[in-house]
């Protein structure tokens, strides 16, 4: 019965999405509030079908139902519970399911969080992201239908790809989804701005809230993949420039556009059609990394034209989404006005040299994606573009931007002086080069020291600002730094983590890639091997049982001169169900490196290839991931976003504490 | 020193030599046999795709055919050719398919120049809207002070920006 309660469940939310995005937007249209009147609740009503229907499809999975197809695909009696719910969205079916629950959980908060915006507003915004869910539940019930019946039952299921049997592979795609579902919420309100013919500052700062937790959830969702397969994987990269990664990385590459783009339309209501285009392309970037992950087209073009109904139902959604919205936004762009003027130098233009530079390397990254898929196409030969292509066109790209991204913040709205920028700036700038000079006299390449150089500018020019705006408090850095909290908003505050965030990534991206070592030593019980300063031992090896594998597990012994380090148990695994042989490295993480120890094939008895290496400040490269994350929460929470009943209830607190 | 402290310097002294020794007899021993080719094999290797792989280079997969292809570099360095005859090589066995730097010629020149034309053309774009924006600064009516201060008030008690 689960199953067919499930495939309700969704025919009931197909039906309340086509509700709620037709008769609000028409209502908007006509100006009958009573239709306008469905949106909320049909928004509410429609989550909780998509809740019900992804809730059953879990207990299927918990209670390992065979008989549905895609639980007999992705599970097995031997799977342990977290990733039995975990492999709900290990499959195709699933991971739509996940990706329309997460649609329906921002309708909700747009639903439950938008009583202060006009309700005609509202209705479209709602309107749109229930078209949206539409098109999605209707992919979901005609191409991808999780509910899908395998009668007779499979007595036994056919395991989750042993790869995603890991944490990181639990909270990596709802992460994901959150990210790439949150742009149709910018989009939803650039859609109805345009409807609605009211293209201005208050459209932005709207927006901005919205735009930024979407953008934070696909920063941790890409960071959480990356890091992933950098355990995962077994061979410690983080980063391959592969088309599915690329797929994420293009909407996080235009949606950092439009986060700056929002601010400078808000604040000095410039830009208001690039804004609005990139609020488009934010979210049909995300629906473009949804076609290319789901229709198969990655793998082979003709994978894809031998079953193309899932890739052609999303394509012709992306044409329809992307046409409709480019129509409108061709029909409503040239009324909007231009807004305030700037100098050539102001902290607009230079976000509008931002904004172009990220764009150009969204649009570059997406050449690079889809070039060998046109050229096979077009039967022009097979070609592969992979890290050396990316790395060519991406670092010039972004090198400027991390520059300019250092003066922006300290120049002034409107008309800013360059001599005046140059000498605020000029202790940042030399902390800048003796650092890269540092880098270069350590025996890093010109690479590296320019790396370093970057990183120490986004710090140096990060310290400089947070000093500037917390001058007037007076008293010495320390004592500023520790009142900082309440003397800056949250929304500068956020920028200025934000920033800090990219410094950090900066810096270990250039660490790891400058100074890691690494050696493929043959390694039996009792032999040892040494690498950058440390002694890897292997003590012993042995094997054990899994839950539903069987490893072989070694045991090394790191010591750095006299001094143990560290124990570590790298592993080979073997998935009984699928068959599957999975390297699981032993890693040693810390702020200053990690140690990363691989096995992998077996040379003759006993003795294996052992990958052993030495990461200098990796997990910078996450954790500036995370504190760029950490910067979209502080600036998403301002206080001038939070609800009115709050901002009162604490005013209230606050005069009482004085009085 | 007291004898007692130099006997167990002594003692200590001699343990130690004696791990290190026994470290030294069952050294791990490289995969490679000489670690600066290995260094070559592996630069090369991280330019070029394991056709059997799902998209990793033949520097980080374990594949068979992975093995035998840095095989292959290995003998081709030690036979004295150079990093672009391997390859020119590698490229006439499997086709450019297996460069992951694809080649500049006449079908992928629009994704060798598409980004850089792409940069010059948006910096000249946004030249131009600067220079326009520049004009409308340059055209605005000057407030005066008083207008200045009366704006500055207004501003700062749009309900708005304080709920």
């Amino acid at each position: 019965m689960i199953g067919e309660i499930g495939h309700f469940c969704l025919i009931v939310a197909l039906m309340l999405a086509l509700a709620q995005g037709i008769l609000p937007l028409m209502g908007a249209a006509k100006g009958r509030a009573a239709w306008m009147a469905v949106a909320q609740p049909a928004a509410q009503g429609q989550f909780l079908f998509v809740a019900i229907a992804f809730a059953l499809l879990t207990t299927a999975f918990v209670n390992n139902d065979f008989s549905i197809l895609v639980v007999a695909q992705h599970s097995n009696t031997q799977l342990p519970t977290p990733y039995r719910i975990a492999a709900v969205w290990g499959g195709h079916e699933g991971s739509m399911l996940l990706w329309v629950l997460m649609l329906g959980l921002w309708g909700l908060a747009v639903s439950v969080f938008s009583n202060r915006l006009p309700s005609i507003f509202v209705a479209r915004v709602l309107g749109v992201m229930g078209l949206i869910a539409a098109g999605f539940l209707g992919f979901l019930l005609f191409t991808s239908n999780p509910f899908e019946r395998l009668l007779p039952a499979a007595a036994e299921g056919r395991d989750l790809n042993p790869l995603l049997q890991d944490p990181g592979m639990v909270i990596h795609p709802p992460m994901l989804y959150m990210g790439y579902v949150g742009f149709s919420v910018a989009f939803a309100f650039a859609i109805s701005a345009l409807l609605s013919g009211r293209l201005d500052a208050t459209w932005a700062r709207w927006s901005r809230p919205w735009t930024t937790v979407a953008w934070m959830f696909l920063t941790l969702g890409i960071a959480i993949g990356s890091w992933w397969a950098y355990y995962e994987l077994g061979w410690g990269g983080w980063w391959f420039w592969d088309p599915v990664e690329n797929a994420s990385f293009l909407p996080w590459l235009v949606g950092t556009a439009l986060i700056h783009s929002l601010a400078v339309t808000e604040k000095r209501g410039v830009f208001r059609s690039w804004t609005v285009l990139l609020a488009i392309f934010a979210f049909s970037f995300s629906l473009l990394g949804t076609f290319l992950v789901r229709s198969g087209v990655l793998t082979s073009v003709h994978a894809f034209a031998t079953d193309p109904k899932r890739g052609i139902y999303i394509l012709g959604f992306l044409v329809l989404v992307v046409g409709g919205s480019l129509s409108l936004f061709a029909a409503r762009a040239p009324k909007v006005g231009l807004g305030g003027g700037f100098t050539t130098v102001s902290r607009e233009s230079m976000l509008l040299v931002n904004n172009v530079l990220l764009a150009v390397a969204a649009a570059s990254v997406m050449l690079g994606t889809l070039y060998p898929l046109l050229l096979d196409s077009l039967n022009l030969g097979k070609i592969s573009v992979g890290p050396p292509y990316f790395e060519a066109v991406f670092v010039p790209l972004m090198a400027p931007a991390v520059f300019l991204m250092g003066i922006g913040p300290l120049a002034r709205w409107r008309e800013a002086s360059l001599p005046d920028l140059a000498r605020r700036l000029a202790g940042a700038a030399a902390a800048a080069v003796v650092a890269a000079g540092v880098a270069l006299a350590a025996g890093g390449s010109l690479l590296a020291s320019f790396g370093i150089l970057l990183a120490a500018w986004v710090l140096g020019t990060t310290v400089v600002s947070l000093l500037e705006r917390t001058r007037n408090a007076g008293g010495n850095l320390l004592q500023r730094l520790a009142r900082a909290p309440r003397l800056l908003p949250r929304a500068e505050w956020g920028m200025l983590v934000a920033h800090l965030g990219v410094g950090v990534f900066i810096f270990g991206v250039t660490m790891v890639k400058a100074w890691e070592v690494e050696k493929d030593v043959k390694m039996s019980p009792g032999t040892s091997a040494d690498l950058g300063g440390y002694t890897f031992k292997m003590e012993s090896m042995g094997e054990y049982n899994g839950p539903n594998y069987i490893a072989l597990k070694a045991v090394i012994k790191v010591s750095k001169g006299e001094r143990a380090v560290k124990t570590m148990y790298p592993e080979k695994r073997l998935y009984t169900a699928s068959q599957m042989p999975m390297t699981e490295a032993a890693i040693d993480t810390g702020l200053a490196g990690d140690l990363y120890v691989s096995i992998g094939e077996a040379i003759e008895d006993n003795a294996f290839a052992v990958r052993l290496q030495v990461k200098p400040f990796v997990d910078w490269i996450w954790g500036g991931a995370f504190i760029m994350a950490l910067g979209g929460l502080l600036a998403a929470t301002d206080r001038r976003y939070r609800l009115a009943r709050e901002e009162k209830k604490r005013a209230t607190a606050l005069a009482g504490a004085r009085a | 020193m007291k004898p007692m402290h130099l006997l167990r310097l002594l003692v200590l002294l001699l343990a130690v030599g004696c791990a290190m020794l026994a470290a030294r007899a069952a050294d791990a021993p490289d995969v490679a046999q000489d670690p600066a080719l290995e260094k070559r094999v592996n630069e090369i290797g991280l330019e070029l795709r394991c056709l059997v792989c799902q998209n990793q280079t033949i520097a980080d997969s374990h594949a068979g055919l992975a093995i035998d292809l840095k095989n292959q570099i290995r003998e081709q360095l030690q036979a004295g050719k150079t990093d672009r005859q391997i390859l020119d090589f590698m490229v006439e066995r499997y086709g450019d398919f297996v460069l992951y730097k694809p080649p500049v010629k006449a079908t992928t020149i629009l994704l060798w120049v598409g980004p850089f034309a792409l940069m010059a053309i948006g910096l000249g774009v946004a030249a131009l809207i600067v220079r326009r924006r520049g004009q409308a600064v340059a055209d605005a009516p000057q407030l005066t002070e008083d207008q200045r201060r009366k704006a500055a008030r207004l501003l700062a008690d749009e309900p708005e920006t304080r709920s």
